[in-house]
């Protein structure tokens, strides 16, 4: 396969003194499943855009395969767009839209046919070339548009949210199928969504995005269990913040003062704390346990709220002002339910916990 | 008529019986004495013999087809060519202020819908509006006065030496073409904006992006959309224009005579309202036919020109 690489360089993005896009440097292989995680008006799309030529950066370079795309429009680059809404021609047929990247290289009708046909047999949509756009699902329709994004086999597959007006059951049925697609052309994809299971189950890598910055990249178990920010610990799965203070460090381990206690925690990629610094321990629910005695790393809260989901119990706990979430295995005895305001003693392993710097965090 | 029995029950149950009635009544009133009747009296007439007043409702007021043979063959029987001829060139060039106006209107149409934003747009539309409050047999004149041999055209051309005599435009019906286009330029834009309104913009840059070059982003994704628009602008256009009367009869040079100053003749000169009538009747029969006809070639239904 051709090296094309995608290289963002130094690339800020801005509308008058509104910064879009902060600083982007990123590279994404050639045949990669990368994904843009960030929650809405982060920036994604006109990063995108920047990347298929609809916009110029106002700062830094784009290079695909190693060539500066400076005032190279979005037809020469080898990249296709998938629009937020698809933008499937209503007015022509499911073949005329997927063959209509060709009918502009001037094909034959009967090669732009016979292409339109290929493409429908890959989508695994035999035989409906000749209906309308209008007469398609919602799931249908996104597996069109990829189709014609694909009719002129470009490099790299751009996809805005393709996603998000499709209801839950189809959207996670389309999440395999997008995969199953990529794996099969081989092409890359960079993929745009502010849904993190989409993120982490499709990708091989994910960024994510919070006002315009890139805040960490990497695999998606990378990005879930070893959160580089308080943004990304905060916004990728469910976790508990807890703020505080440095009290001291042992190696990888940090211990806070905070309002709940003294807590430790591993230091996130070995950095250094000086101690009074203000830092967020962020332990996941599911790490959080019930213990009966008191003791290190341990928290002594009251229970506001519980609600059974089957496969587990999820609680709500508070100590000091702090929100504390547990979710907690049923192992299949019937255990009592416990009471609102019974005071519980929660325990955490430290390595399980993860200390960073105080900073911006996801709303909820 | 079921359709009209369902519309009417349904409308009742949501406005009450009242109401429901009194809306059939008034449309029926419009339709049947402003439409239905005038037009019926004028077909009637149009099979009359032209009698002077005391003979009318007597033996001699029969039914006849003398006044459509005499547009087909005057008065001796050879084909009456200069009616005929008449008609021709108010058809064709009808036809060709309808499009001249949408080579105008579609442009304008779509920069409105899609390039203009906010202040500029709203300007664009008073812009276009504004001057239609000046009635029309004044715009006519202002159109005379613009193209006269002393007029603001002449004076500029031949100031800046682009030709070097006075330029006859009213002769040579350059004059009558424009004020003709003019006159219904908003009965086009307006349809036509409408339709090219709903297209969702990434349409186009998705065209774009897989390389399509503007015209073909017009051939292939918009102008499919603006076509009912454009098909009742240039039906609206074309009919109001073969049936024009001021300005053909302002800004027409002395030797094209438009059809409707025919009809107007026999009506006023020659007070055979009869023949005029007659006359009156075709224009419409053609028009329509033509109109019909040029829907057939292009696939337009009359249910998308009611959009
Ligand atoms: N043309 C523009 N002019 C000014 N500001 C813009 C322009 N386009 C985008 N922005 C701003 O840039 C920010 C990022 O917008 P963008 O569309 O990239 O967000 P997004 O991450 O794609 O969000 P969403 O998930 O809602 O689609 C927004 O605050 C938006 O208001
Ligand atoms: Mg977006």
């Amino acid at each position: 396969m051709r090296n094309r690489t995608v290289l963002l360089d130094h690339v800020s993005i801005r509308f008058g003194d509104f910064t879009a896009v902060d600083n982007a440097n990123l590279k994404i292989d050639s045949g990669e499943f990368f994904s843009f995680l960030g929650p809405s008006g982060c920036g994604k799309t006109t990063l995108l855009r920047c990347i298929s030529g609809f916009s110029d950066p106002t700062e830094g370079k784009v290079l695909i395969g190693g060539k500066d795309m400076k005032g190279v429009g979005p037809n020469k680059r080898p990249t296709a767009l998938i629009f937020q809404h698809l933008a499937l021609f209503p007015l022509m047929s499911v073949a005329e839209n997927i063959a209509f990247p060709l009918e502009v290289r001037g094909a034959s009708k009967k090669d732009r046919r016979k292409r339109a046909d290929e493409l429908l047999d890959m989508i695994a949509l035999p035989g409906i070339g000749d209906k309308k756009v209008s007469e398609l699902s919602g799931g249908q329709k996104q597996r069109v548009a990829i189709a014609r994004a694909l009719a002129v086999e470009p490099d790299i597959l751009l996809l805005d949210e393709p996603l998000s007006a499709l209801d839950l059951k189809l959207r996670q049925h389309m999440r395999a199928e997008l995969r199953a697609i990529q794996q099969r052309v081989g092409v890359t994809f960079i993929y745009i969504t502010h849904d993190q299971g989409e993120a982490l189950t499709m990708s091989d890598r994910v960024a994510v995005m919070n006002s315009g910055v890139i805040e960490q990249v990497g695999a998606p178990n990378v990005i879930y269990n070893a959160p580089r920010t308080a943004f990304v610990a905060s916004f990728v799965g469910e976790n508990n913040a807890i703020s505080g203070k440095v009290a001291g460090q042992t190696e990888g381990m940090v211990t806070l003062n905070t309002p709940v206690g003294p807590v430790s925690g591993r230091a996130a990629g070995g950095r250094k704390y000086k101690p009074g610094e203000q830092c967020s321990l962020f332990i996941r629910p599911e790490q959080l346990t019930l213990t009966g005695e008191a003791g290190p790393n341990t928290i002594s809260a009251t229970l506001r709220s519980q609600a059974f989901e089957g496969a587990s119990t999820h609680l709500l706990a508070d100590c000091a002002g702090t929100r504390l979430r547990l979710s907690q295995i049923n192992t299949g005895a019937a255990a009592a339910p416990l009471a609102p305001g019974a005071a519980l003693t929660l325990a955490f392993a430290p390595e399980h916990a993860t200390v960073l710097p105080a900073g911006p965090m996801a709303s909820e | 008529m079921g359709n009209f029995r369902t519309a009417f029950n349904s409308f009742a149950g949501r406005h009450g019986m009242g109401v429901a009635l009194f809306v059939a009544i008034a449309v029926a009133a419009w339709v049947i004495l402003l439409i239905v009747l005038p037009q019926l009296s004028m077909l009637d007439y149009s099979f009359r013999h032209n009698l002077p007043a005391s003979q009318i409702g007597g033996p001699d007021d029969t039914y006849t087809l003398e006044n459509y043979r005499y547009f087909m063959f005057g008065n001796d029987d050879g084909l009456n060519t200069l009616d005929i001829g008449i008609l021709l060139r108010t058809l064709i060039a009808a036809v060709f202020v309808t499009i001249l106006d949408v080579m105008i209107c579609y442009p304008i149409a779509f920069i409105l819908a899609h390039s203009a934003s906010g202040v500029s747009a709203r300007l664009m539309v008073i812009g276009l509006i504004i001057p239609f409050w000046v009635n029309e047999i004044l715009r006519a004149f202002a159109f005379r006065v613009l193209f006269g041999a002393t007029g603001l055209i002449n004076s500029v051309g031949l100031g800046m030496g682009l030709w070097d005599a006075p330029v006859d435009f009213i002769r040579a019906d350059v004059a009558l073409y424009s004020g003709l286009a003019y006159a219904y330029i908003l009965l086009m834009i307006f349809p036509i904006y409408n339709a090219v309104e709903a297209l969702d913009r990434a349409q186009i840059e998705a065209a774009r992006d897989m390389g399509a070059p503007w015209w073909r982003v017009h051939w292939r994704i918009v102008l499919p959309i603006a076509k009912p628009g454009i098909a009742s602008g240039a039906t609206m256009v074309f009919m109001l224009t073969s049936g024009a009367l001021a300005a053909p009869q302002i800004l027409g040079g002395p030797s094209s005579l438009w059809f409707t100053q025919v009809i107007y003749q026999w009506f006023n000169q020659s007070s055979n309202w009869q023949r005029g009538s007659a006359y009156a009747v075709i224009l419409l029969l053609v028009c329509i036919a033509f109109v019909t006809l040029m829907m057939r070639v292009f696939k337009v239904s009359v249910g998308e020109i009611g959009k």
